[in-house]
Order: C-alpha cells, then structure tokens, then sequence
C-alpha cells in the first residue's frame, strides 16, 4: 500500500513537474562564452523549464521577482560540449556477416549505465553522437544523445527531430580498417570498398524511385528492405553520413562519393586533412577532428598532425571535434581545442568547433551548441579559461539540469578515476524505500 | 670510362668531407648560453632571469642569474620565457616499438617463451625511429626504454638518449632493469604457463632459485642476468596494476633481498604503506592511460596522493598497442599537476626524480654544474596545452629548434 502510494506521489511530482512552470534561474557574475557573439564578462545566463530565456549581463538582462540566483563569481560559463564521434555506452554495430550494413542500429545495444556516459558529463560533454565501429564500409545507424542523468532505458536519452523520429546518422569507413584479405565478401582493396559502397547506393537509389513512384499507394510500393530504408534517408538528406577516413586520398574518395550520390557527409578523423584543406573547404565538407598524442600507431595514420584544425581553418571549412572515447577518453576533450590552438588554430574557431560546429554537423544547430534564448539549456561551468590544463570541468548541465557537479563526491570520483569508478552507475528508485537494483560497489 | 666518372664521384666525395670538416666546428657541442626568464633547475629554487652556460665538453659549466653568470663572447646565446632540465621519460618502450605499428618495427616483445630476461633492448633499439624525434621536439632528452610490459619477464630495458644516429652513440646504460609484468597483461592462454597469477609468482620465484645455485658454469645468459639481480646490481622493472599484483612484487623482493621499481601500480593508492615501508620507487602509469580491465580503478590523483606519502615517483610515457603509439610525458605531467600535484613535483616526476629513479641522476635530471648539457626550452608555462615547447638541447648541442 505504501509502495503504491508513492508511486502515486511520484506520478504526480512528475505531472507536475512537465506541466507545471518552474521558478527561472539566473546564472551571474560568471564569464560567459556563447559562442554566438563575444565573451561576457560579468554575464547573466537565464534559463527556465530546461531553456534558455536569456543571455547578457546586468544591463540586457531583466529578471523576475521569483528567480533563483546562483552567483558564480570567477568562474567561466560556455555551452555544452558536442562530442561528434564518440563509442561511450558499450554500444554496437555491424557484425562480422557482410561488410555493408545500413540496417544495423547502435540504438539496441547501448548501456545507459555504462560509467563511460558519466565520464563524458564529467568531460562537459552533453551532446554525443554514438558511432558503432570503423571494421566495415557500413557498421550501421548511429545515435545522437543527451547525457540526461540518471537514464533507466535508452529511450530516456534519445533526441527527437521535428518529425518526432530519434536522430542518428550512419557510420561508413574506408581506408584499410574496413579491408580484410581473404575476408569472404569483404573488400580487398580500396576500389573495391568503393564500388561496393557504390553498389549498394545505386541499389538504393532504385528503392527511392519506387517508393516516389508508388506515389502513397501500398499496393505498389516495393518489399520493405531495412538496408534499403536507410540509406534511402541517407540519399534525402535525412540522415548524416559519417565518414570514418584518414588518407588523403580516402578524403578524396569520399568527397568524390558525396559528389555522386548527393548525400550530406561530415568527415571524421581526417588524418590527412592538412594535405587537402583546399579540397574539402572547396567541397563545402565539414571535418570532425581528431588530437592524438603521436603520429601513427598505424599505417594511415603515420602523417596525422595536430595541425589539422588550423588548416582546415584557414582553407575555410567547418572543423569540429571527437574524443573517439575509448580513443580518447572524454573528460579530455577540451584538451583537443588546447592542443589545436598550440598548433595554430584559432582561439575562437576551436572553442566553436567544440560546441557549435558539432552541432551543425548533427543538424542540431537550432537546439544545441550557443548560448542563445530559446536553446536548450545544455552548458558547463568551468573553475577558469576553457583552454588551460589546469581547468577543471565543475558542473554540467543539461536542458536545465544538473549532471555533474565535482564538489559531489560520486561525480568526483568519476572526474579523476578512483576505486569503482569505471562500474556501471548504480540505480536507485526513490520510491522503493532505498531499494538499490543493478550496479555493484 | 667508368673509371673516370668514379673518379668524379670520388672527387666530390672529398670535397663534401672537406666542407664537412670546415663546418664541424660550427655544429661542435657546446659553447652555448641559455638565458631564461625562468630557469627551473630542479636544485633550489627557480632562477628569474637565469643563465645556463654549457661548456665546449658539452657539461654545464655555470648556472646562475644573468648578473652572476658572465657569457664568454664565443658563445651562441639562445633565450626561452621558460627553461628546465632535459625531460627524462621514467618509462617508455620507443626505440623497440616504431610508429608505423608494422611487424618489423614492433621489437618490444617476443612471444616464444615468458621468461627472458637475456633479451637485450641494445640489440632492438632504433635511434633513428620517429618517435624518438617526436618525444625529443617535446623537450625529451632521455629515455629509459626497452622490453614491454607484456610477458612475465620480456627482456632488458636500457637509457638513451634521444639524439644521435646510432646505439654506441647514444646509450647512456645499456642495461638499466629487467622488464618483469605481474597480471593478466603477462598471462599466456591455451595451457601454457603462466595461466594464473599465482602461477607467475611461482615461475618467478624459481627462476631466482635457480640463480641462487648457478655457478657460472657453463654460461648461460638467464642465469647471468639473474645473479645480477641477485646480486642487488640492477632492478627489476615490475608492471603491476592491481593491489595484489603490487603486493607480490613486494613479497618477492623481500624474500630475495633484491632491488625493484615498481611500474604503473594504477591501484597504488590501495597500499601506500606497504610502498612506503619498502622503500622502492614507483613509475606512475601516464595520467591518461585508458582505464579498462587491470586499470578499472586508476586515478589522475594516484601521483599526488604518492607524494603526500612521501614515496618516490616518477611518470611514464608507458606502453601501447594501438594509438597514441607513445605519449609524451610532458603531456601527462601536467594532468598530474592539474589533479594535485604542485608544479614543481610535477615536474620533478619528469626530471630529477625520474633521473633519481633510473640511476642516472648524477648526470641528469636538473640544470647544475657538471652535469650534461640537455636543457628544454618552452614559451609559457611547460604544461599548459597552448604553450610551445621552442628548442631541446642535448650535450650542449640543439638538436631540436622545431616549435611543438
């Protein structure tokens, strides 16, 4: 009896809490970056239900009678971090069946309670798009997600376009990750990798046609074909291609793809971006970055260069970043706008590819990645400069909430690693008197 | 006819001797003045406004501020915001492993048999490898490299120094440790041994035994190496990341009565008392070593809390199998000095106390008189991710000018 009527409280807290207004709060004192438009010093950042209703300072800002004000003097507010490439949450991909998957969707295997989710909050990362693996030339859909707290289901973290579809693009790769000699139907080579991704985009291509001409009428419409359904999204622009390559010359190929079959495409690693800045700039392309703390640790790779931002920078091409988590482990990511800034980039085009060039390159400009009114509330609070070692990430908010905060001791304890920092979170449901299900400590 | 252009050939070929020899005296080592806003010695104090002369036998001759230190006319004089000892990397396998990650630039491990403690890391070691370049434009001047911490005992580790075209030239310890790895990293499958971890302490352990009753005849290269650890000369390198592992090592060398450095103890902060009470050092896995399996439980704090309890440290570049193919040492000092530790010890774990840890810091580790000559050269503060490092020298010569 007891147990139900707390799950009636709670339903009710809940309906209360979706439908009700809740008070504003007012972020002040701080030194805002909104990445749309100068840094603030002395700034205001707004916010109510999970939205941003204001940035400025004392002069621009107007605020209500009821709004809660929390002061934070000396410290540094800046958007969320928008991880463009990341494997956190213990996901999957394609198996080892075929090499071109387009079927296969990350959205069933993630761990919401993977303590690698956590470790991105604590690296001021609230955006992520969660790639399955680079093994094949298609390893399937990818996801975008918000490191909402305290998620029970992957549903809990999905992002929901204006459609009300979840968004996620699709993960393709070549260069030799996707090669296996003797490996059935495999590529060989990588004119092979191309004529099979090739060949399987004429097929889809095909499909397009049918289901335009069947004009809504079922009847005519073509069997359901899952592979085909994707990367039919794929060729309206719907959904994002992610392009895993590193060469120069796998650049070009993928350019020459995108070129072919018209799709929308962000490049990611890009190794060799450096020898064609121009190409990609000229191919109005967007690159998503990579910093790794030596050169090679492959073949393709052995003229990768921290460099890349810059150049890309200065060709004029659009230049976000990834951790590749478990490449780089997420709460180092602002060290990769540190270290593209050692190397000649911009202060200001490194802090924007971190936030809101990520956002463009998973079409959630709109929503994410600014501080602007009317975008979520999704925004880190630093202890000083975004680009020093010595900052450390002290909250993490996302759409209002809080995520991480390093002053408490569970979220400091996955902020620098400890004992049982990498166990999956513990999840506790309130209602059932302190009951604790799943985890382990 | 073919003669003829042979003799050409030859021609040109004395000629190019003979300017080289002109220029010689141009690139010769020393003779150079280092000026720094700050000068980080690593002994005493920082000096503003410091000066470090090095002398034409590539030693340091005088450190001091720049109203002490007066600068010979016929030294080359070269300035830097901020100046520190050559880097020393505690614990690295560059050199053995290349970064191309191919088969035949992968010589830190031999898979035929876990124990091999004869495997000489001189006979592997490629001064020429681009990441010895790589690490040296980061301010790196020596390395204590060698076998990987991937069998029970994989072989010898040596310290170099990272300039110069080939071993003879730059080896400063041709046999520094053996590479000893306790835990899953070093656990053989399929029936072979080791299977278990009480199965490595065992095989361990009587491989010292052995040593115990060798004679000297006839030869035989394990058991050399083994009395020399038996006869406290050099260390064991020991690779443990779990607190059990960690407290093997600890029983083994007690029982034998020899010398360890303990290695990556990512659970270190498990058993600082049982360390500290050993007396043995630890080289610190890189502060941004992935936590996974045997590391689940590393911290970014591990340094500091080890220096709070006044046990010796030092950090390492590490090994890896995939990417980064090596870190860089400067770069995991300072998330160390952004996760507790002050600047100075930070830095410490880098320099002195890296040299201290490896035996060689009468000749390394801090900028003094009589020491070698390798200095690194930084525009700003040495572990900010903005801040270039401008110029290394190594034995009083530049050997790097690339800003990094």
């Amino acid at each position: 009896m007891k147990k139900i009527l707390s799950l009636f409280l709670l339903q009710a807290f809940l309906a209360s809490m979706i439908f009700g207004q809740e008070k504003p709060t007012a972020y002040i004192n701080a030194r805002i970056i909104p990445i749309a438009g100068a840094p603030i010093e002395q700034g205001i950042l707004l916010i109510q239900n999970g939205k941003i209703t204001a940035v400025g300072d004392a002069r621009s800002v107007r605020l209500s009678s009821d709004v809660q004000i929390v002061d934070l003097k000396g410290k540094t507010i800046m958007p969320g971090l928008v991880d463009t490439h990341s494997h956190i949450g213990e996901g999957s991909g394609a198996d080892g069946s075929s090499p071109i998957q387009p079927d296969i969707r990350l959205l069933d295997s993630l761990n919401v309670r993977a303590s690698s989710l956590q470790r991105a909050q604590a690296g001021g990362i609230t955006t992520v798009n969660v790639m399955p693996g680079s093994g094949h030339l298609n390893s399937g859909q990818t996801l975008y997600i918000k490191l909402r707290d305290g998620a029970n289901k992957i549903d809990d973290l999905l992002i929901y376009d204006k459609d009300g579809k979840y968004m996620g693009g699709i993960k393709f790769a070549n260069g030799t990750n996707s090669i296996r000699a003797g490996g059935g139907n495999f590529p060989g080579t990588r004119a092979k990798s191309a004529a099979l991704i090739r060949e399987q985009f004429v097929k889809a291509a095909e499909y397009r046609r049918k289901i335009q001409a069947a004009g809504g009428d079922a009847s005519k419409l073509p069997p359901r074909d899952l592979a085909m359904e994707s990367l039919t999204e794929v060729l309206d622009g719907k959904r994002v291609v992610h392009f895993h390559t590193h060469r120069h010359d796998d650049i070009l190929t993928v350019l020459r793809l995108k070129q072919e079959f018209g799709f929308k495409v962000v490049l990611q690693h890009v190794s060799e971006a450096w020898k064609v800045a121009d190409e990609i700039a000229k191919a109005k392309v967007p690159s998503s970055i990579i910093l790794i703390d030596s050169p090679g640790g492959k073949l393709e790779t052995m003229d990768i260069s921290m460099t890349n931002g810059a150049a890309l920078e200065k060709a004029g091409a659009l230049v976000g970043f990834h951790t590749d988590d478990y490449i780089t482990d997420s709460r180092f990511f602002l060290r990769s706008a540190g270290l593209s800034v050692r190397y000649g980039m911009s202060r200001e085009k490194a802090l924007y590819g971190m936030t809101l060039a990520g956002a463009i390159m998973l079409d959630m400009q709109d929503r994410v990645g600014s501080l602007e009114a009317g975008k979520d509330a999704d925004f880190i609070v630093l202890s000083g400069d975004p680009l020093s070692v010595y900052t450390q990430v002290l909250q993490t908010f996302v759409e209002g909430k809080k995520v991480f905060d390093r002053n408490d001791s569970s979220d400091y304890l996955i902020a620098t690693g400890g004992w049982g920092a990498s166990n999956d979170r513990e999840i506790h449901i309130d209602c059932f008197d302190g009951d604790i299900i799943g985890g382990e400590k | 006819m073919k003669n003829g252009k042979w003799k050409i050939k030859n021609f040109f070929g004395l000629l190019l001797l003979l300017l080289m020899v002109y220029c010689l005296p141009l690139t010769a080592y020393g003779q150079i003045a280092v000026k720094g806003e700050t000068v980080w010695t690593m002994a005493g104090e920082p000096i503003q406004n410091g000066i470090v002369l090095v002398g034409a036998d590539g030693k340091i001759e005088a450190v001091g501020t720049a109203s002490s230190v007066k600068i010979p006319a016929n030294y080359k004089q070269i300035s830097a915001k901020i100046v520190t000892p050559g880097l020393v990397d505690a614990h690295s396998v560059i050199g053995l492993a290349g970064y191309l990650n191919q088969p035949h630039d992968q010589m830190q491990y031999d898979a035929s048999s876990p124990i091999q403690p004869e495997l000489r890391a001189i006979d592997a070691y490629n001064a020429e490898e681009k990441l010895i370049e790589w690490v040296r434009q980061h301010g790196v001047t020596t390395i204590h490299t060698g076998h990987a911490p991937l069998a029970l005992v994989s072989g010898q580790t040596m310290i170099a120094k990272t300039f110069g075209k080939n071993i003879d030239e730059v080896t400063l310890m041709p046999t520094a440790m053996i590479a000893v790895t306790l835990g899953q990293a070093a656990l053989v499958q399929q029936g072979r041994s080791p299977g278990t971890r009480a199965k490595q302490a065992s095989m361990l352990r009587a491989e010292l035994v052995r040593a115990g009753n060798y004679k000297g005849e006839p030869r035989d290269l394990k058991m050399e190496m083994w009395r020399k650890v038996l006869n406290r000369e050099i260390p064991l390198l020991v690779t443990a990341q779990k607190a059990q592992d960690i407290m093997t090592a600890l029983r083994i060398a007690k029982e034998f009565n020899i010398k360890i450095v303990l290695d990556g103890a990512a659970e270190s902060y498990l058993v600082l008392d049982e360390i500290k009470a050993s007396g043995f050092p630890v080289i610190i896995h890189p502060t941004m070593f992935r936590a996974g399996g045997e590391t689940d439980n590393l911290s970014m704090t591990t340094a500091a809390k080890l220096k709070k309890a006044g046990i010796p440290i030092a950090l390492q570049s590490g090994y890896e199998s995939y990417v980064p193919k090596t870190r860089v040492v400067l770069f995991e000092a300072a998330i160390a000095a952004a996760n507790g530790l002050s600047f100075r010890d930070a830095l410490a774990t880098i320099t002195i106390d890296a040299a201290k840890i490896i035996g060689m810091d009468s000749r390394i580790g801090s900028l003094e008189k009589g020491k070698d000559g390798d200095i690194a050269m930084y525009d700003g503060d040495p572990f900010e991710y903005t801040t270039h490092c401008t110029g290394t020298i190594i034995n009083g010569k530049i050997v790097s000018e690339v800003v990094r």
